[in-house]
């Protein structure tokens, strides 16, 4: 029984970032009709925002400490961070320790401006052509991103902590009446699960209880009548096109600390992002998020030793052998709605 | 001639030429000048041309006709290249065991994947190709290891049985003693050409399956398999099952990914997982994007394309950006070189990426398009806008 509760708490936080990477694909896909390639490497962008910001604390200025020698006899040089000179060492040594929670106020309007930049100068253009087309252009989009993070962060990964608070595990399975030790959970997966139940939360009540939202869905589901009352659904599909990408950022800049960021990251979320988005049904937001957190917890399931005793190598391939079965046997996906991309 | 009417026996020819002439005519500049390094006509190189060349042609059989677009096709790459490394390992070096068992198995592979794969279509049958690849690929890199040997790559040992090895056997892949490593080399004054025996071998191989694919785009087989792309619902009214169609047309392009993969196998006897990630597929999108889908010659051309400049780009350093732009003022140069600086060397991807966009920007027909509309432009200047909007592939 611990065990199993140990597996499904392992399987959330990769469910979490499954889940927020398709929420973001599915609304891309239920808005605009596109199918973004690119999304992944917008998540990657998130991940790299934190990055940026940590750094750019942790800019500091060289002083000499005679007072001080270093192991060679030369003055000792002590770096100091500006943000301790400014705001004293205590807050400067906790802002630079809260760097990543941070970052999530620094990167939103980062990534709403990508978003809105990506759409308007690129996506806008390609509503009239084929499937195959979009996938294409935004294919090399999230070459050209990734390798433009590569040239400027360099091909290894980047350690960024978590704060120092929330680093440690605790003991869950005490928690719930179990022998100690059993079910041990860090902390910041913890974070991760409620920061982004948070932010599905949040995407859900905007649609649902905003004019805005409303409006929104209304397009969804009959865009050409929600154009004809007068409304201009583009510019609304735009803005979310640029929340979607903000769900994607979001979910790399607090996936940070769990996985180091590095380049290829979001490729590597992308293809299994895209299989959660069939699986839940292509168009259904409800559906993406279930689907995510249903193959990330399937997926950790799969990798406890009983179960790959069992049928080895099964770990490896259980999202994509779920897929392809809810593929053959429902082509819509878990909740997908008729009509869309049917054919 | 063979069946071709006679652009296509043209067509045939000047790509016969191009194969054959290749140690020659990609070596265009003498050994000892500075322009050497543009050279592309060394045998590794060579090699992939005409191995990534068959590969796209395959894949364009199958994408350009019928508009199923597939990110799986590495899969198919990777069990050509086992089937090959497990004959060497189990009979001997002799390249011609291996290559109809690759094409077999890679055939047997897409009929099991196609048969599901084929049952959506769009934007899912795309997802469930990349499913099976990333499937074979994790399988491959785990579980699979006694056949695949994991991440070290599959390679031949000298405990290996090798039944047929004969006592003065060659100890490198070879056809029948023809030694695939091995080359002559030819110099002609500051030129030096390499006929490499490996490279030929691909290349023949090349022109045979450019042939056979002139005679798939021809046939009333090619004929049902644009049906299916130019209208699927329409075909099925008229009577007549598509997926057959589009099944056969997904076996045939494995059956070239399989050769090609076994092609790479007969170059170097080694075969590694990694060649099924499901970039390779990406890899092979972009050839055949880039140089023209649904066109005979474009995959070759862009296959061509994405090698040599994979290949020069990489070499190309900062001293040697210095040294081209020394004309400049010093704070200029530095400045010019400070802005290709990304794009070159490592950088390569993102060149990559960037004239990929703008191919399937500005030029959905690829390079083919671009030459098109180049000669239109030289050709007639009169009659402008009335045909420009409307390309057709050429063939």
């Amino acid at each position: 029984m611990d065990a199993i509760i140990l597996q499904i708490l392992n399987g959330l936080d990769k469910g979490s970032a499954y889940a927020l990477i398709a929420l973001g694909l599915t609304l891309i896909f239920g808005t605009l009709g596109v199918v973004n390639f690119a999304h992944g490497a917008l998540f990657m962008i998130g991940a790299f925002c934190a990055v940026t910001l940590s750094k750019i604390l942790s800019i500091s200025f060289e002083t000499i400490d005679p007072t001080q020698q270093d192991f060679l006899g030369n003055p000792l040089v002590v770096k100091t961070p500006y943000v301790h000179a400014w705001f004293g060492p205590e807050f400067g040594a906790s802002l630079i320790d809260w760097a990543v929670p941070l970052s999530i106020l620094f990167s939103i309007p980062i990534m709403i401006g990508i978003g809105f930049i990506m759409e308007r100068g690129l996506i806008k253009h390609f509503y009239k052509r084929e499937h195959a087309d979009q996938i294409l252009v935004t294919f090399g989009l999230a070459i050209v991103l990734q390798e433009l993070v590569k040239y400027f962060f360099g091909a290894n990964p980047i350690p960024t902590g978590a704060p120092d608070a929330l680093t440690g595990a605790f003991d869950f399975g005490v928690f719930l009446g179990f022998d100690a030790n059993t079910v041990i959970y860090p902390y910041w997966r913890l974070v991760y699960f409620f920061f982004s139940a948070l932010v599905i939360g949040g995407v859900f009540a905007f649609l649902q209880f905003t004019t805005f939202g409303m409006v929104v869905r209304a397009g969804m589901a009959d865009r050409e009548t929600v154009g004809l009352l007068g409304i201009n659904i583009d510019r609304r599909f735009t803005i979310m096109f640029g929340i979607a990408a903000a769900v994607a950022g979001l979910a790399g800049v607090m996936y940070a600390p769990i996985n180091s960021p590095n380049y290829h990251m979001g490729m590597d979320f992308l293809v299994l992002s895209f299989v959660v988005v069939v699986v839940g049904g292509m168009g259904s937001l409800p559906g993406a998020v279930a689907a995510g957190f249903l193959l990330g917890v399937l997926e950790s399931f799969a990798s406890m030793n009983e179960v790959k005793s069992l049928l080895p190598g099964i770990d490896q391939i259980i999202i994509y052998l779920v897929a392809i079965i809810i593929l053959l046997t429902r082509p819509r996906g878990l909740m997908g709605r008729k009509g869309v991309m049917e054919e | 001639m063979l069946g071709m009417n006679k652009k296509d026996t043209a067509l045939m020819i000047v790509v016969a030429i191009l194969a054959l002439g290749a140690p020659i005519l990609l070596n265009p500049f003498p050994t000892e000048s500075a322009m050497a390094q543009f050279n592309a006509g060394y045998p590794d190189l060579m090699q992939r041309f005409a191995i990534f060349g068959i590969f796209a042609i395959g894949f364009n059989i199958l994408f350009g006709l019928t508009g199923y677009l597939s990110f799986g096709h590495a899969a198919f790459l990777g069990v050509g290249s086992y089937s090959v490394v497990w004959m060497y390992k189990l009979l001997d070096y002799n390249v011609i065991w291996g290559l109809p068992l690759a094409i077999a198995t890679a055939g047997i592979f897409a009929l099991l994947i196609g048969f599901i794969s084929l049952r959506r279509s769009g934007i899912y049958f795309s997802i469930l190709t990349l499913a099976f690849a990333q499937m074979s690929f994790n399988l491959a890199y785990s579980v699979l290891t006694p056949i695949t040997n994991g991440e070290t790559g599959l390679q031949v040992y000298t405990e290996d049985p090798q039944v047929l090895l004969g006592a003065n056997e060659a100890n490198a892949p070879h056809l029948f003693g023809l030694v695939m490593n091995q080359s002559s080399k030819l110099s002609m004054g500051g030129w030096e050409f390499t006929f490499n025996n490996g490279y030929y071998f691909c290349a023949v191989i090349l022109m045979l399956m450019f042939y056979l694919a002139i005679r798939i785009f021809r046939s009333p087989f090619g004929m049902m398999l644009r049906a299916i792309k130019s209208n699927n619902t329409r075909m099925a009214y008229t009577g007549l099952n598509p997926r057959p169609y589009a099944l056969a047309a997904f076996v045939i392009s494995g059956m070239y990914a399989g050769l090609a993969g076994g092609l790479m196998a007969a170059m170097d006897p080694l075969a590694g997982a990694e060649r099924m990630q499901w970039t390779a597929s990406g890899e092979v999108v972009l050839m055949t994007i880039l140089g023209g889908t649904g066109t005979l010659i474009g995959p070759v051309l862009g296959a061509g394309f994405i090698k040599y400049f994979e290949n020069i780009f990489s070499k190309i350093n900062d001293n040697i950006l210095h040294g081209w732009f020394s004309f400049l003022p010093d704070g200029l140069e530095d400045f010019v070189v400070f802005i290709i600086h990304p794009f070159i060397g490592k950088g390569w991807h993102l060149t990559l990426g960037i004239l990929f966009m703008l191919v399937v920007i500005f030029l959905p027909g690829g390079l083919v398009e671009g030459g098109q509309r180049i000669k239109k432009l030289i050709t007639s200047k009169k009659d402008d806008d009335s045909n420009t909007a409307k390309t057709e592939p050429a063939e």
